[in-house]
């Protein structure tokens, strides 16, 4: 039963549904399982029946099925190693990404404010921001005394540079009529700062921080895979997967891919949930 | 002479613009912008400034504001210098606030807020007398009821009547608007005229308001002046004695059509320097 047809029975007064009934309504959420369900049953058919018309289907025949996958996942499940892997990516991802956060943001907001600062700091930034993170590896290897430093440093890398970007983009966009209206109004330069300057910039910050959280997440992967096992700096979601490809099993492959897909998942979702949170004003649009 | 009378009546806000000079010189190039241009403007005088776009007005606002500094000459608020040749850039102060052409109030903070917010900076208010203050104000302009909403969620009209309430919550001796109403339809900007004046009776606050529109500035002002195309200076005053409250219905009235042909003469005559010019826009 829709929302309007409850509302014409009710005449005119909206009955409290139940729990029950706003899930079975809530179109959105089926369509998206929908989505994967149908996802699901093309490669469950594309990879059994790879032969169609006498061609081999190119890649999705070569991939283990879903059911295959989902065995080997259940095997996994139970497995304490598959949950360390979890947490060890989990942990480097956001040891790297809050580090680049408390020092990239400061770092943008100031080259935004201060003209010296920016003209002085800025030729070198832009000089450090287009090596890739991965081409720090080797470098990091030698420098950091560990190997989780070396990950770490790395991960770090991968966000700091796109969130200071965004962050300095987005102060130096803030509207002037903002800052003459508020100095028209008697503010100081330290209000201006905190209630202009910074709230302006937090759509910046959050689009730094989607676009810095997908980039940490590479980073951590490659970095484990460089890495490889050992005492130190090993495991994670980057490790189990090589670890499953030396040990020749696709579906365990597939198993850390999706493992991925979904820790990336719940990690957008949290920035946008905080995203949200954080600036009520733009929850209209 | 409506000023002459008004200066006895009104309280403070008198601005006297003398001799001011503006040269802008960007890559050694000098461009001059206002050209020796004076101006008496009464206390509580609601004095519109019309003339061609470009043609510098905005820059005389903004060294009155204190966000550009002036060349030459003095402006003087209430007989105190403002900026002159010594010290150039006036100090910005919540004595002259300014409401400007696309709308400025903060996108993250309520209506209410936005209105609180400048006897809060100024620490003149606490924070909760603040708030209850703008509340009432906002009330009293008709916004009591969205006074908890963001920028975002109200209509460009009420936003635009809330950056007002923001202004003059200050108690400032001087309002200085920046074409406020340019974006709007005839509709919206009738309803905006009568909001504004309905809120100059009751605070009779100084007002140099600039704008494009001719009936706007007869219907709002006490003097149009109209100033000539690039270099700024002061080419007529249309006088406007037509008493207050006034209302839409002046706006079919035969003195209003002659003072707005008045204006239009000599404002069209600059327009057309100002096209001859290779000016982008005209009034």
């Amino acid at each position: 039963m829709t929302a309007v047809s409850d509302m014409v029975q009710g005449a005119g007064v909206v009955r409290k549904r139940t729990r029950l009934q706003r899930l079975k309504d809530n179109r959105k959420l089926w369509r998206g399982i929908a989505a994967v369900v149908i996802a699901l049953v093309f490669w469950e058919v594309g990879s059994r029946w790879d032969q169609w018309f006498g061609f081999t289907l190119p890649f999705i025949g070569l991939i283990p099925p879903p059911t295959d996958v989902a065995v080997a996942w259940m095997s996994v499940l139970p497995q304490p190693g598959y949950w360390e892997s979890w947490y060890l990516s989990f942990k480097r991802v956001l040891a790297g990404f809050l580090v680049a956060q408390l020092v990239g943001i400061p770092l943008g907001l100031a080259l935004a404010v201060n003209r010296y600062f920016r003209e002085f700091f800025f030729p070198v930034f832009e000089i450090l921001r287009p090596i890739p993170p991965l081409a720090w590896v080797p470098a990091s290897l030698i420098f950091w005394p560990t190997n989780e430093m070396s990950i770490a440093f790395v991960t770090f890398l991968g966000a700091f540079f796109t969130i200071v970007i965004n962050v300095l983009g987005g102060a130096r966009t803030i509207d002037i009529s903002l800052l003459r209206a508020a100095q028209s109004m008697g503010a100081t330069q330290w209000d201006m700062f905190w209630k202009i300057v910074l709230p302006g910039t937090l759509p910046s910050i959050f689009t730094g921080a989607a676009v810095g959280m997908g980039i940490t997440w590479e980073v951590v992967l490659a970095a484990e895979m460089i890495s490889g096992g050992g005492t130190q700096g090993g495991g994670g979601l980057g490790f189990f997967i090589w670890n499953s490809y030396m040990g020749g099993s696709l579906p365990h492959i597939v198993v850390g891919m999706i493992s991925i897909g979904i820790a990336g998942y719940v990690s957008s979702s949290a920035i946008r949930w905080l995203g949200d949170w954080a600036m009520p004003w733009r929850r209209l649009f | 002479m409506s000023t002459a009378e008004m200066s006895t009546t009104a309280r403070t806000g008198a601005i006297s613009i003398r001799n001011v000079t503006k040269i802008y010189d960007p890559e050694g190039v000098n461009v001059l912008a206002v050209d020796d241009c004076s101006l008496e403007i009464g206390a509580g005088e609601v004095c519109m400034i019309v003339g061609p776009s470009g043609c510098g007005k905005t820059t005389l606002l903004n060294a009155i504001a204190g966000f550009h500094s002036l060349t030459f000459g003095e402006i003087r608020l209430d007989g105190e210098v403002l900026c002159d040749e010594r010290r150039p850039l006036a100090s910005q102060g919540a004595d002259r606030v300014v409401v400007f052409q696309n709308g400025a109030l903060f996108p993250w903070k309520t209506l209410g807020d936005n209105v609180a917010y400048g006897p809060m900076v100024q620490g003149t208010l606490s924070k909760a007398e603040a708030r209850e203050k703008a509340r009432h104000m906002l009330a009293e302009a008709g916004l009591g009821d969205v006074a908890e909403k963001y920028p975002g969620e109200v209509s460009s009209g009420m936003a635009r009547r809330a950056e007002i309430v923001r202004a003059l919550i200050n108690d400032p001796k001087v309002l200085l608007l920046d074409e406020p109403y340019r974006a709007m339809d005839a509709l919206t900007k009738s309803i905006m005229h009568e909001a504004l004046l309905e809120m100059y009776d009751r605070t009779k606050v100084t007002i140099f308001f600039i704008t494009h529109d001719l009936e706007e500035a007869i219907f709002l002002g006490d003097r149009a002046v109209v100033m000539t195309t690039r270099p700024c200076r002061v080419k007529t005053i249309v006088n406007v004695d037509i008493p207050r409250p006034r209302d839409y219905h002046l706006l079919s009235s035969e003195e209003f059509r002659v003072l707005v042909e008045e204006a239009k003469d000599a404002v069209h005559e600059e327009a057309l320097k100002a096209f001859e010019a290779g000016e982008r826009e005209l009034a």
